[in-house]
């Protein structure tokens, strides 16, 4: 939709009106910073950006937005690496970013209410003294926003054990695409009625604005016992995870680095692991004190039959945090050994995972790109890095090719298209080969259900642009139509 | 800085992000034009000419503290701090600022980086005070009328002794013990005229450490002030002028004389420690620089490198530390004042909260960008009383004077000192 220009003022002056001219960004040099989040190769100029700091703001902007017809971009930090806050062209994109107050601590009942601009490190810094935790944990932790986190469904490290941030999100406060503000979800553990949460997380901004939510703290495990191995390959070490979970051992997390990966860790953060391995494994075990010891014993000596080269315990608190801010780093500290990197997120089964690093690494060598490999490798959560160079032209679109190609491996060994990092505008064109017509026709009426307009994020997820009713190509009836349990409405 | 160097370390930047939280700015208004990430955009739309130099995009970079934060968060590695110090420079060559930012910017330097004229100024400062006008005008709220930027000046210049302002430094103090070596001293502008026991202290603990103190007379500013304003050539010369003092042209080998160069103000131990970088391939000054810089040391930094053989008396006093940012993410020094203070029996150190944030003094910032500088440092007094301290270290001049100015507009009087003054106490 193009707007007359005195239709873009009047909607501009009005939402200044609302959140203050201050916090309502139109100067065009100054919307350049928004044109993009952490995936950089696409840039969108929105209308505007506003950054309001109440529900009732944020439910005023969207009336304003569905008068004048304009999309809505709700964006939090801006880390996502799918382009899930990328701008709308003539839209309006909500920063969250004001809205980081923690509105309750509840340890009593093990939960905390908080905006959604709260970053997810401060969650656990505000309760760690008081040995509570925020078990999710994004590598981009220490900046990614909770309201970030539900729209993608967000895991991190110690999910393996503890369960993605729907696992951990009892409740939030949504503003409607009709700018009605309403709760989904119930801060007791179990509600009564549809799950609402579990389509409200993991939804990427396209079912409505959570303006606050209601999570899960845990209480910090007595021990956690961290073990940093070396190994020959990458082989050695996925067998190491296989060996690991095959001996009934949950570990809190299980990271796996390859030597590219260790090089630009070792380069950023100055932890002094040895560059001439082919793989590295970091592992945390956590539970009571004689449990959390007896598991690592074990998890040492599987690492050793696997054929580890050393297994290294840190020497106190400070080498264990700093092992830790080696791994999440990774990504970031990519620009040390490259200009640019495309992250790639795949998941596939955990018995796949040597013979998928050998198909990328033959892949890659092919295309004559490098690439970094550093993931979660108990859940089969892989993110290769493929390294380029944005300078060269041509090389950014090569990269995204091979990226793409990555994909389709994953694929091919039974994965899927996203672990964590969501489909956002990057991957939504790949949505098509890893469902079939039916299956995107039905996600499309659980939308439409809550955004029957289309406002929120439009462009994101689905391939091809959807509205509500759409028909995209050939028409297939999905199969609970076929049996009358739904219809077209 | 070549175009194309300045391009490349625009290109370091992989857009993460992880840099937000750690930025004041960022943390005061949430809005990514201010925000390492966005300056860094705006850098390159300046570059790449997308954009204009334009009064707006100007402003996001003038809010920049220049604390450094962001290079210390940044995985990436991303010189943040060459690129804003570039960038100034860019701003000041190519961008007309309005009449009155202009002359009030020209006031600042003409005063701050040159002692004898703050050395002036000071008497007049001291004599508005003694005399009931400064009451007088604060009562009647006459200072409300002058503009915020002037009535910051005026409440950030501390109380004055009218004994401290004819303090003359020894060019000479002899060691008090074994004598382990000699040191030459940078006196520092505002320190030299607003904090002149510092120097004192400092001279004095390096006595009883074993060295042999030297002040080299007539040294000026070393060109921190200016350099972290863009105003290159500016700080070049003064810097050129530094130099000469302590390594003259006709007589290099005067810097071996001195195991170190020791400074006690963060800000400028910064910017000596870049004179080699600064003048790289200068044919005149450049050996030199690389010389001279390679001998800097913070005054923290020199003596938690050695083994203390002065005894020190106890001091029950819990002291909270400031972390000043061109000590902590500037230099990386962290460690070592706590551990000087640590190494007084009796004092209980306190660790302030977010305490790698800026106090919102950064050199002249809190002049240019009052408010913004005020609202920083609120958020740092706040932290700072929630440990409830007895005494605050600082170990930088323009910090003490902003953390002290925003404690008095409350109310509250809660001495400061810098780590040295509190170890002399110590030790003499
Ligand atoms: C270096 C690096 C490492 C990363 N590591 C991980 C990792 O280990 N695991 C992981 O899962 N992700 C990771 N990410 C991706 C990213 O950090 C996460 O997806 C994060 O949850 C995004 O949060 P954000 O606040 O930055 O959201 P944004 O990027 O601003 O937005 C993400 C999506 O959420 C929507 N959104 C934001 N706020 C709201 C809201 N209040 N209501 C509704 N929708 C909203 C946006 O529209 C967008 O679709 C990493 C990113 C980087 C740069
Ligand atoms: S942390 Fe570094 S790489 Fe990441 S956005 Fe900030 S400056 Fe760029
Ligand atoms: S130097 Fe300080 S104020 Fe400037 S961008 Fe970096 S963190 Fe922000």
């Amino acid at each position: 939709m193009i707007l007359r220009t005195a239709e873009t003022v009047d909607a501009q002056r009005e939402l200044a009106a609302i959140v203050g001219s201050e916090n309502c960004i139109v100067d065009p040099a100054e919307l350049r910073v928004y044109e993009c989040d952490g995936l950089t190769g696409t840039r969108v100029r929105p209308l505007v950006v506003v950054l309001p700091a109440t529900t009732e703001e944020v439910a005023g902007v969207v009336k304003i937005a569905r008068r004048y017809g304009l999309p809505i971009v709700p964006r939090g930090a801006g880390t996502g690496l799918s382009g899930g806050a990328l701008p709308v062209e003539n839209g309006i994109v909500i920063g969250l970013s004001r809205m980081h107050r923690i509105l309750e601590i509840d340890f009593e009942n093990l939960r905390m209410r908080l905006q959604p601009g709260v970053i997810n490190l401060d969650v656990t810094k505000a309760i760690a003294a008081h040995g509570y935790y925020y078990a999710p944990d994004p590598s981009s932790q220490s900046v990614c926003s909770i309201g970030g986190n539900i729209a993608e469904n967000s895991g991190g490290a110690h999910c393996l054990k503890y369960g993605f941030t729907t696992n951990h999100v009892y409740s939030a406060t949504v503003v409607t695409s009709d700018g009605d503000v309403v709760e989904i979800g119930s801060p007791c553990s179990d509600a009564v009625g549809y799950d609402l949460m579990a389509a409200l997380v993991g939804s990427e901004g396209l079912v409505g604005i959570v303006t606050e939510a209601v999570v899960r703290i845990l209480r910090t495990p007595e021990k956690t016992c961290t073990l940093f191995a070396t190994f020959p390959s990458t082989d050695e070490a996925g067998n190491c995870v296989s060996g690991i979970v095959a001996a009934g051992i949950v570990p809190a997390a299980i990271e796996m680095m390859d030597k590219l990966a260790i090089e630009a860790i070792v380069k950023s953060t100055g932890v002094d692991w040895p560059l001439d391995v082919g793989a590295a494994l970091l592992v945390d075990v956590d539970g009571v004190e004689a449990e959390a010891e007896h598991t690592a014993a074990q998890a040492v000596e599987i690492a050793r039959a696997s054929g580890a080269l050393e297994v290294r315990t840190p020497r106190d608190e400070r080498e264990r945090q700093l092992m830790w801010k080696g791994r999440k780093s990774a990504f970031a500290a990519m620009g040390r050994i490259s200009p640019n990197y495309y992250v790639q997120d795949g998941v596939i089964p955990r018995s796949e995972i040597s013979l998928v690093l050998r198909e990328i690494a033959d892949l890659c060598a092919r295309e004559g790109f490098r690439v970094a490999n550093v993931f979660h490798a108990g859940d089969g959560n892989l993110h290769p890095l493929v390294l380029y160079d944005g300078r060269i032209p041509g090389q950014a679109h090569h990269a995204e090719e091979v990226a793409a190609e990555i994909l389709r491996i994953c694929l091919r060994h039974g994965g899927s298209i996203t672990g964590e990092h969501g489909v956002g505008a990057d991957k939504a064109a790949y949505m098509g080969e890893a469902f079939s017509e039916a299956d995107l026709e039905s996600m499309n009426f659980v939308r439409c259900a809550f955004d029957p307009h289309a406002i929120f994020n439009p462009g994101k997820v689905f391939p091809t642009p959807r509205l509500c009713g759409d028909r995209a190509g050939a028409y297939v009836p999905h199969a609970t139509e076929i049996s009358e349990q739904a219809g077209r409405g | 800085m070549s175009s194309a160097t300045y391009a490349d370390l625009i290109a370091d930047c992989v857009h993460c992000g992880f840099c937000l939280p750690a930025c004041p700015t960022y943390v005061s208004w949430g809005n990514e034009m201010d925000s390492p990430r966005g300056r860094i955009d705006l850098m390159k739309g300046v570059h790449e000419g997308a954009i204009a130099l334009d009064d707006s995009v100007v402003t996001h970079f003038d809010r920049c503290l220049g604390c450094m934060a962001c290079v210390t968060a940044c995985p990436s590695g991303v010189r943040y701090d060459l690129l804003i110090e570039e960038t100034r420079v860019k701003v000041e060559d190519e961008h007309k600022r309005e009449p009155f930012d202009q002359a009030f910017r020209e006031l600042v330097f003409a005063l701050f980086p040159r002692p004898d004229r703050l050395r002036l100024l000071a008497p007049l400062l001291y004599l508005f005070r003694k005399s009931g006008l400064q009451r007088l005008t604060r009562e009647r709220g006459l200072t409300n009328l002058l503009p915020k930027r002037l009535r910051q000046l005026d409440e950030l210049t501390p109380p004055l002794e009218f004994s401290q302002l004819r303090v003359q430094l020894p060019a000479f103090t002899p060691a008090r013990r074994a004598r382990r070596g000699t040191v030459a001293l940078i006196a520092g502008c505002v320190q030299r005229v607003f904090f002149p026991n510092v120097n004192a202290s400092t001279i004095r603990v390096l006595a009883a450490e074993g060295f042999d103190v030297v002040v080299p007379h007539n040294q000026g500013c070393c060109g921190a002030l200016s350099l972290h304003a863009g105003r290159a050539d500016e700080s070049a010369d003064f810097a050129r002028a530094l130099l000469d003092r302590f390594v003259p042209v006709e007589n290099p080998h005067e810097l071996d004389r001195y195991d170190a160069i020791i400074i006690n103000a963060a800000g400028c131990g910064s910017t000596l420690k870049q004179y080699g970088a600064l003048f790289a391939g200068d044919p005149v000054h450049g050996e030199r620089a690389a010389a001279f810089d390679a001998k800097v040391r913070d005054v923290n930094e020199f003596l938690a490198g050695l083994e203390p053989v002065a005894p020190r008396k106890p001091a029950p006093i819990r002291v909270a530390y400031h972390d000043a940012c061109h000590l902590a993410h500037a230099q990386g020094i962290r460690d070592e004042p706590r551990a000087l203070l640590r190494s007084i029996p009796g004092l209980e150190l306190v660790e302030i909260p977010q305490g790698d944030q800026c106090c919102g003094s950064a050199g002249v910032y809190n002049l240019l960008e009052p408010e913004s500088g005020a609202e920083i440092g609120e958020r740092k007094v706040d932290n700072i009383l929630s440990v409830a301290p007895q005494l605050l270290a600082s170990a930088n001049p323009g910090c003490t004077l902003q953390i002290r100015s925003l404690l008095a507009r409350r109310g509250i009087d809660l001495p400061a000192a810098h780590p040295i003054e509190i170890l002399d106490v110590a030790v003499s």
